[in-house]
């Protein structure tokens, strides 16, 4: 275990007051991971600030020493994006957890970075406004969180991911100095939109204290679908039906056989266990327009042979599903010991074709596989269930990912389309982006944190 | 063997793929917002412990101690997660370092959970003595001239939270064979040790609403412990000792269903199979108590409970669920649907209703500070749904939120559901003549 200078130990104390400082194994061991499996890293000292201007003097006493910083909020991330490298800092916001202020003329919302999304949406929702980006963890994860690895979620297709609801920052910088980026304005085309390079900066950039949200009127009315299959095509056909009946729902989901048995045995919401998919569709908006769309979707669905179609009875069916839907990553974790999680995304219409190349992939290597996803919007999980003590299996696991990157490459596609590069899709990046754009992201990260001393190795080396 | 991190399943370690879903229903986590305090933290420990990384300190027994126990996170857990078996191997593997004890401690241990708690006759007698020192008014004397002062500091924070002892225990109530006039089935009923000393009535309610509902009640009038605290805290060969003379006592074959009705005992009760697996003669019997233990909301929801033709008059209730209760068993619409069969009862919501209020088996002992935020919290949403009374399922709870109540100077009563059906049956009785 790397132990931090008494000196450095003892200023951080005076920054942020000695309980904030965390030492012992028993308190920084729990902060060596995040939400992705198989990875950790030793932890020296966790600290935890209370507010920007603490974050700022952590900041600039890590250049005086040289050491390097590790930014996390609730740990849920799933890229390996916050696992701490050795002898850094482990910088936890997860105290900076206000909402500052909703306003309502604007349709903003003012957060510190450990505010958790849920609440910010629960917020909004006290003055009829909404929130939509939605990841999996968003009942813990925080908001500087999702802004750093730029978060999806379930509702993607029709109202986007956590970049478009960013209009302002506060950033402390490498060098510990505050920059403040975006404003309450629409429109804003003053100099280089600076706020969106931090977004999906993973930590390498600087640390999000702060952000103003963009919110949206909350639909007056919902509805949601469950619709079962007995071949992945035909669920992925409803859906490509569905947008072609020019329909942007806000949800498609699907699950493969896998996913729905492990769902199934954690919610014990009755969900099919004998079908093949399973396609969790919502609309949302005005009442009319929900009971138009919602009408041609069932039909959309049953044409295409859907065996079960059904509407959620009502507000808490609609949410079991969804919290389940939610739930179906931690779910597959029921099989094996060690459960990878693939982030893969292409071109909507190629969807169909890459779930079976991932059963395909699946067989050759002998490996079990769960696959769920966002059918609307081309983004899957594959998961591989499997223990990484079997070092003879995890090769194989490799060998798989590797053939569904090629495969995603090739159709256009990208290696992650909502969990981030992090230290788990590093290795990837450079294929898939090209030699000059990884250099120049690169050539960005050196010429803003030259010591190399925010989130080193994350995103490339 | 003695029971150690290392030498457990580590696939049930490996389970925790630490995504984090546990941390917003952990109460502890809440509290703090500090990793340790929450279930993957505390996992990531003790895989540190069987990896080892980190020795078995005294910081590690505190925050085993820290946990409430209350399975929350197997709630949350997606990924399944057997917390409550990582908890009481890591428990036990703390007692058997002898960490974090002193003395005294050691003192108390051996007279309750080794001494008391194995001897439900000793146990009957005790609770006796302390009915008379309550009951001949020297509770209060000793209090108002401080003698209580002369207690060990243990005992003093303890002494003021001591619950009142019933004047009648379970077999001065119950006989051990109660036959209804038109009989369907024939249960066991066990009676427990806090439930016993402090509830026997609540036991008499529970045989009441069993034998309105066609149940032969077979009650012997002395039971053993369940063992359930024991295992909670670290004494496994205790606990399964006691299991077996639990299954000694009421053979479940002769039964068509065993009911308890405090939840926390029934958590462990429905898990005898596993503690006893590996033991050729009673693993089989085991299986089959498991499978034939109720809980007493489970088994008259499952049976169509009758509903009553009489109510208690217009009565506003809201439910509190005991954590061992929904976490552990998974009963939660149950008693709510039993309440909802008495005439004139509006039942509403207790905002957190699943949340811990703090009992927590010994943990109001334990931990006091945290115990009583969890209780002051609870006690806030309890006044805040206007009802007149809350039921709940355990007696650890019960005692803990009419304290609160009491504290509180709130009118709210507090009543268990079998109580408030028993009483519906009652009145119906009374009409009908």
């Amino acid at each position: 275990m790397p132990s931090p200078a008494p000196a450095l130990l003892a200023r951080l104390r005076e920054i942020v007051g000695a309980a904030q400082v965390l030492t012992s194994p028993e308190d920084t061991i729990p902060y060596g991971f995040d939400g992705t499996a198989a990875l950790k890293g030793p932890v020296g000292v966790v600290v935890l600030p209370g507010s920007t201007q603490e974050v700022s003097a952590v900041v600039k006493l890590a250049n005086e020493h040289g050491v390097t910083i590790v930014t996390r909020g609730s740990g849920t991330g799933l890229s390996g994006g916050s696992v701490p490298s050795e002898g850094c800092i482990v910088l936890c916001l997860t105290r900076l957890d206000k909402i500052l202020s909703v306003d309502a003329a604007n349709l903003t919302v003012r957060a510190q970075c450990g505010a958790i999304t849920a609440a910010i949406d629960a917020a909004a929702n006290q003055h009829g406004l909404f929130y939509p980006p939605d990841p999996g963890s968003m009942k813990i994860s925080t908001i500087g969180g999702n802004v750093a690895e730029n978060s999806g979620g379930l509702r993607g297709l029709k109202y986007g991911v956590t970049r478009d609801y960013v209009m302002g920052l506060e950033v402390v910088l490498p060098d510990g100095r505050i920059a403040h980026f975006g404003n309450a304005c629409v429109k804003d085309v003053a100099g280089y939109s600076m706020k969106d390079l931090f977004i999906g900066s993973e930590g390498t950039l600087g640390i999000i204290t702060e952000v103003l949200l963009k919110v949206v009127p909350r639909p007056a009315a919902r509805r949601t679908m469950l619709a079962s299959y007995d071949r992945m095509e035909d669920a992925a056909q409803t859906v490509s039906d569905i947008i072609a009946a020019k329909i942007i729902p806000c949800t498609l989901e699907f699950l493969d056989r896998m996913t729905i048995g492990c769902v199934e045995d954690y919610a014990k919401i009755g969900l099919p266990r004998d079908c093949e998919a399973l396609l969790l569709m919502e609309t949302d908006g005005h009442p009319a327009a929900v009971a138009d769309e919602a009408e041609q979707m069932l039909a959309l669905a049953r044409a295409r042979g859907a065996r079960d179609v059904r509407v959620a009875r009502d507000d808490a069916e609609a949410l079991q599903l969804a919290s389940a839907r939610r739930s179906a990553f931690s779910a597959l974790a029921r099989v094996r010991p060690t459960t990878i999680l693939e982030d893969v995304t292409v071109p909507r219409d190629k969807l169909a074709e890459m779930v079976g190349f991932v059963a395909e992939v699946a067989k050759k290597h002998n490996l079990l596989v769960g696959t769920f996803g966002h059918m609307g919007d081309g983004n899957l999980h594959p998961t591989f269930l499997t223990d990484e003590r079997n070092t003879e299996e995890m090769a194989r696991v490799h060998e798989a990912l590797e053939d569904i990157v090629t495969k995603t490459l090739a159709l256009g596609g990208t290696i992650t389309g909502e969990h981030g590069v992090g230290l788990a899709k590093k290795a990837w990046l450079r294929r898939q982006v090209g030699e000059n754009s990884h250099d120049l992201m690169r050539e960005i990260k050196r010429a803003w944190d030259p010591r190399n001393l925010l989130n080193p190795g994350k995103i490339f080396d | 063997m003695k029971p150690s991190l290392k030498l457990l399943d580590y696939s049930i370690l490996q389970q925790c793929m630490h995504c984090g879903m546990c941390l917003p229903a952990c109460p502890t986590y809440d509290a703090t917002k500090k990793e340790r305090h929450s279930p993957r933290g505390r996992i990531s420990l003790m895989r540190a412990v069987a990896d080892d990384e980190m020795k078995l300190t005294p910081a590690f027994a505190d925050e085993m101690s820290y946990c409430l126990g209350c399975l929350a996170c197997q709630t949350a857990c997606p990924a399944g997660v057997d917390y409550s078996n990582l908890l009481e191997t890591a428990r036990a593997e703390v007692q058997s370092a002898g960490l974090n004890q002193t003395f005294t401690s050691r003192f108390w241990r051996k007279v309750t959970i080794r001494g008391l708690f194995m001897r439900p006759r000793l146990l009957r007698f005790a609770g006796r003595l302390l009915w008379l020192y309550q009951r001949l008014g020297l509770q209060t004397a000793f209090r108002q001239i401080g003698l209580t002062k002369l207690l060990p500091k243990d005992l003093r924070r303890l002494e003021p939270q001591c619950p009142t002892v019933a004047t009648k225990f379970s077999p001065q109530l119950i006989r051990p064979v109660e036959t209804p006039t038109k009989q369907t089935h024939r249960v066991a009923l066990l009676t427990g040790c806090v439930q016993d000393l402090v509830f026997a009535d609540i036991n008499r309610d529970t045989a009441d609403v069993l034998l309105a509902n066609g149940c032969e009640v077979h009650t012997p009038p002395v039971q053993p412990c369940c063992g359930s605290l024991h295992a909670h805290n670290g004494e496994g060969d205790a606990a399964k000792t006691l299991a077996k003379r639990m299954i000694d006592l009421f053979p479940p074959s002769q039964f068509d269903a065993i009911i308890t009705n405090a939840g926390g005992c029934g958590n462990h009760l429905r898990h005898y199979g596993s503690l006893l697996a590996a033991d050729p003669v009673y693993a089989p019997l085991a299986k089959l108590w498991d499978a034939k233990l109720r809980d007493i909301h489970e088994w008259m929801m499952e049976h169509g409970c009758r509903a009553p033709q009489a109510g208690l008059g217009d009565l506003t209730v809201t439910y509190h669920d005991s954590c061992h209760l929904t976490h552990g068993q998974k009963v939660t619409k149950q008693p709510r649907e039993l309440l909802k069969l008495i005439p004139g009862l509006k039942l509403v919501e207790l905002p957190e209703a699943n949340w811990c209020c703090g009992s927590a088996g010994i943990y109001n002992i334990t931990q006091p500070e945290q115990s009583e935020q969890l209780l002051v919290r609870k006690i806030g949403h309890v006044i805040g749904t206007g009802a007149s009374i809350l039921a709940t399922a355990n007696p650890g709870c019960h005692l803990q939120i009419a304290r609160g109540l009491r504290q509180a100077g709130s009118p709210i009563t507090l009543l268990q559901p079998v109580t408030l059906l028993a009483r519906a049956y009652r009145a119906e009785k009374k009409a009908s003549r």
